[in-house]
């Protein structure tokens, strides 16, 4: 039995770390925005004052409302486009699964501002759509007015995570689990209802509740479409142009995060800890079947239609960064690579940037999250667990709440050699992306140390590898899809964050592509360029992830190829 | 309590049923008559497409080329949600979001049976299996031989007109699989339920089975009853699969008006008299079908039985008796022995004589 201090100095040293990281720039920001929200303004005293102040403001109830609803309609409305993709690929041979699963992400690739002005010429009351809609049948659909416009944004940008959540809870579900049930009769929507989607159940609330939260505290959306009644604009407006130590943006920061808090606790409620994951050895999902041929065109129908919708800010995006004109007309007038020109010419760097900022951020995810996992999972330290929450409780702070913490925080604290504030060094938007994404790269790292039996660990240790050269040799590679997925997945949405970012970036020349494509959308003289540095956020960011995710289906492969000979030897 | 559930008994035909994944033949061409009420066992290694015949009858899988007949109505092209015949999964396949109560009566709201009627079936089948205490419980806050009984009751609830029972023991211990196996016979025999069992253990098959068909490589190599198959296998695969087999190569030859077996290498064994064709053939015979005796000693061996001279290479001690591996000429010959205590055994290396009873050598083709 190996002694006390040599098993747990490593592990111990590593949570400490760990620890201190998430707690100077997670714990500390947030309790400042806390604290300061519960502060007299003037005494400095302990007081629920500027509570009792923002509920008498119609305007801040209203936004509170408002915020409300919009978040619970994109969470339907993005269901509704997801499950019919999530069971299509999962349940069917289906030619262009592959391809939906990319495209699927493909909106989780753009910020959802840039999507809005988009989708504001093609669904607004004078786009593309609705002339054609008023030409041909004599009337209009106010997709765009007012919330209706963030709703259908915030849904078709947010759905991936109800999408891959989904599939993923799909593909977790044995298909003994439904022969047994058709085996005592059911088939069709009933055996749908009953057995396969309880059992995916826990993915699915997992997914709307993500599209609950990053919609409830989305930033850019509503101040592009210029909705401001809601609570995240408010808060932000609150700082910026009354100042950092009004005490209303620190009131709705705390409203914002209570919400988030309350809605994650509700999902965790509603999982109830319930252990779903049924795959048996040699299981390998659900049954696919052959689509016959009415229905596969039934199927393409559906898929067609949704993705068209989802591709559209994307569309109008490109059409937008190739028109020269484009007000009151179905298309532009003429197509130029003007903007593309003006671009390269004065904003590459936003392209290095965000390169640079999403890289290192996911960077950092990974690591962070790897190592979190294995601590949680695989040692005995007492408190383990609370890594875990902490670094999970990230996804419960709002950007812009995350960016009035560092602010409040790291403006006094000046960087030795460097002669700045820390919040207005660059390296500050990193440590804020990274601490934005880590939830995802987290949940990805422990979903992959869970494939890998402990046992292989074991028979590593048994054969003479250290614990941290077992980790290395044996954990890491086998558990390297899950790395990849959540390095990829914290990259994607890092290299388009924009709320944090919006808060922290103090020079022009710090800017990444997200707050580049913001000011450039600003004025319509500038929505050509602006659309034009959007392509080429999308173009970036969907090749880094076509790729990776040829590579995780890869590695897929090949456990399939040993599960089935596991499951052979076993039979 | 039984009373509520006794389905007519009905028998299974298979005609020429055949599958290929890909390239891979898994079935070929079976053909096989199962009557009604009939405990029945596919016997077979891994890879001998023993599962992949009852996943076939229950309607998982591709469909085979063939037909499959339940009770007479042809059944290959009907999906697996009209057959009605009831699978008990290797996996138990509980539903881990329903309660065991649930589990059991999903297969009858399924049916859209009166409510009442539901209760009072998934009441009796909990009760049969002796889990009625239970019924409140989730699968995860069971043991597996309790999951066990849950997806047994689960399916015999809906009066399926087959049970199919694919490994359902390999996921227990030892102990638990044998009393299971006890327990999955009487109630077969109290429901009188035609029942096909799949396993790779030859101890399970012969416990529980009326007839049992062998299986390799996706072709039936003999179906008998147990007792049948073992004494009179028709080929070395079966012979070699159901219990251990001395196996030897050679003629039948005529020697003095009788017909005897030589071996490749020479050795003589003698063949009880019988009409035998002369040609080359496999004599297989089983340990306990030769007495040993050491190599002085004289054998009251029957009739003019030559002895076959030996030595000892290795030995096994099994408890009830004592199992030699003996060199005779270029053969290694297993050779049991009852073991009582006190009684002097052989050791290796110790020179031996080996009488084989003529009665019990089966020749098998080659």
């Amino acid at each position: 039995m190996k002694s006390l201090s040599q098993s747990h100095w490593g592990p111990g040293a590593l949570a400490l770390c760990l620890s201190l990281f998430l707690l100077v720039f997670l714990g500390v920001p947030v309790a400042k925005v806390i604290y300061v929200a519960f502060q007299d303004p003037n005494t400095g005293a302990l007081t629920l004052i500027n509570f009792v102040d923002f509920f008498h403001n119609s305007l801040f109830r209203e936004s509170f409302v408002n915020s409300f609803y919009v978040a619970g309609m994109s969470v339907l409305l993005s269901s509704a486009i997801a499950m019919p993709l999530a069971y299509f690929t999962t349940r069917f041979n289906f030619g262009g699964a592959v391809l939906i699963q990319t495209l699927g992400i493909v909106p989780l690739i753009m910020p959802p501002f840039v999507g809005a002005v988009a989708m504001l010429l093609l669904f607004g009351d004078n786009g593309s759509v609705n002339l054609l809609i008023d030409d041909w049948f004599g009337f209009t659909i106010p997709f765009m007015r007012g919330l209706n416009g963030v709703i259908l944004v915030e849904s078709i940008h947010y759905f991936p995570f109800i999408l891959i959540n989904l599939s993923a809870a799909l593909l977790n579900i044995d298909r003994s689990m439904e022969e047994s049930a058709q085996n005592l009769g059911a088939s069709g929507v009933r055996l749908f209802r009953r057995i396969v989607f309880p059992l995916a159940m826990p993915g699915y609330v997992a997914g709307a509740s993500l599209v609950f939260l990053k919609t409830f505290d989305d930033l850019g959306t509503p101040l592009l479409l210029n909705i401001n009644n809601m609570l995240a604009p408010q808060a932000y407006l609150r700082v910026t142009a009354v100042g950092i130590n009004d005490p209303m943006g620190y009131v709705i920061s705390v409203i914002l995060v209570a919400f988030s808090l309350f809605s994650l606790w509700v999902s965790f409620l509603a999982l109830g800890g319930k252990d779903y994951a049924t795959v048996q050895k040699g299981g390998g999902g659900l049954m696919r079947r052959d689509l016959r041929r009415w229905e596969k065109v039934g199927c393409y129908a559906v898929v067609i239609l949704i993705l068209l919708m989802v591709l559209s800010p994307h569309i109008g995006l490109a059409l937008l960064s190739f028109g020269t004109v484009w007000s009151f007309s179905v298309l532009p007038d003429a197509f130029t690579f003007a903007h593309y020109e003006n671009v390269f010419r004065t904003a590459t760097q936003y392209i290095t940037n965000t390169l640079l900022y999403a890289g290192f951020a996911a960077l950092i995810d990974v690591v962070l999250g790897t190592a979190i996992a294995y601590v949680v999972w695989r040692t005995g330290l007492p408190g383990r667990q609370w890594l875990d929450y902490v670094a999970m409780g990230a996804v419960a702070i709002p950007g812009v709440v995350l960016g009035i913490g560092y602010l409040r925080t790291f403006l006094d604290f000046e960087v030795p050699f460097v002669d700045k504030p820390l919040a207005q060094w660059w390296v500050i938007i990193v440590v804020a992306l990274s601490i934005r994404r880590l939830p995802y790269a987290l949940r990805a790292c422990v979903a992959g140390l869970q494939q890998v039996s402990i046992m292989l660990e074991e028979a590593a240790e048994n054969l003479g590898a250290t614990k941290s050269r077992t980790v290395w040799r044996v954990v890491v590679p086998l558990m390297s899809g899950g790395i990849l997925a959540g390095f990829v997945t914290s990259f994607a949405t890092a290299a388009v964050e924009l709320s944090a970012t919006i808060m922290l970036v103090s020079q022009q020349s710090d800017a990444p592509l997200a707050f580049g494509i913001y000011e450039f959308m600003q004025s319509s003289a500038g929505r050509g360029p602006g659309a034009a540095l959007g392509i080429i956020a999308v173009v970036i960011v969907g090749i880094a992830t076509y790729v990776s995710h040829r590579i995780i289906e890869k590695g897929e492969a090949k456990r399939q190829a040993g599960a089935a000979i596991a499951a052979a030897a076993g039979a | 309590m039984s009373g509520d559930i006794r389905p007519d008994a009905v028998g299974v035909t298979l005609e020429d049923v055949s599958l290929a994944f890909g390239s891979t033949e898994v079935l070929k061409g079976v053909s096989l008559k199962i009557k009604p009420g009939e405990f029945f066992t596919f016997l077979g290694p891994s890879g001998s497409g023993k599962s992949t015949l009852l996943r076939a009858i229950a309607g998982f899988g591709p469909p085979p080329a063939g037909r499959i007949a339940i009770g007479g109505d042809d059944v290959t092209r009907l999906p697996p949600w009209k057959r009605n015949v009831g699978m008990v999964f290797q996996s138990y396949a509980l539903w881990p979001h329903m309660t065991v109560r649930r589990n059991v009566a999903f297969g009858l709201e399924e049916r859209r049976l009166p409510a009442d009627q539901i209760k009072r079936r998934v009441a009796a089948a909990l009760d049969l299996v002796g889990l009625k205490e239970l019924a409140g419980r989730r699968p995860s806050q069971l043991s597996g031989g309790q999951q066990q009984r849950v997806a047994l009751a689960r399916t015999i609830v809906v009066e399926p007109r087959v049970l199919l029972l694919d490994e359902p023991l390999s996921n227990l211990d030892a102990n638990l699989r044998i009393q299971m196996r006890r327990d999955i016979l009487a109630l077969q025999r109290k429901l009188k339920l035609t029942t096909i069992f799949v396993t790779h253990d030859q101890e399970e098959a012969n416990t529980t089975s009326d007839r049992i068909a062998v299986l390799d490589q996706g072709v039936i190599q003999q179906v008998g009853s147990p007792m049948t198959l073992y004494d009179n296998p028709v080929n070395r695969f079966v012979a070699a699969f159901l219990g251990t087999a001395n196996l030897l190569d050679g003629r039948v030859e005529s020697a003095g008006g009788r017909a005897v077996f030589r071996t490749d290498d020479g050795t003589v064994i003698a063949l009880a008299a019988a009409d035998h064709a002369e040609g080359p053939a496999t004599a297989m015979f089983r340990p306990q079908h030769l007495s040993i005796r050491g190599a002085g000693e004289v054998l009251d061996a029957p009739g003019d039985n030559a002895a076959l001279a030996g030595r000892v290479e290795s030995r096994e001690f099994l408890g009830h008796l004592i199992r030699y591996a003996v060199a005779v000429g270029g053969h290694v010959i297993l050779v049991d022995d009852t073991h009582q205590a006190g009684r002097p055994s052989f050791a290796v290396g110790d020179k031996v004589s080996l009488v084989v009873d003529a009665a019990q050598v089966r020749l098998l083709a080659t």
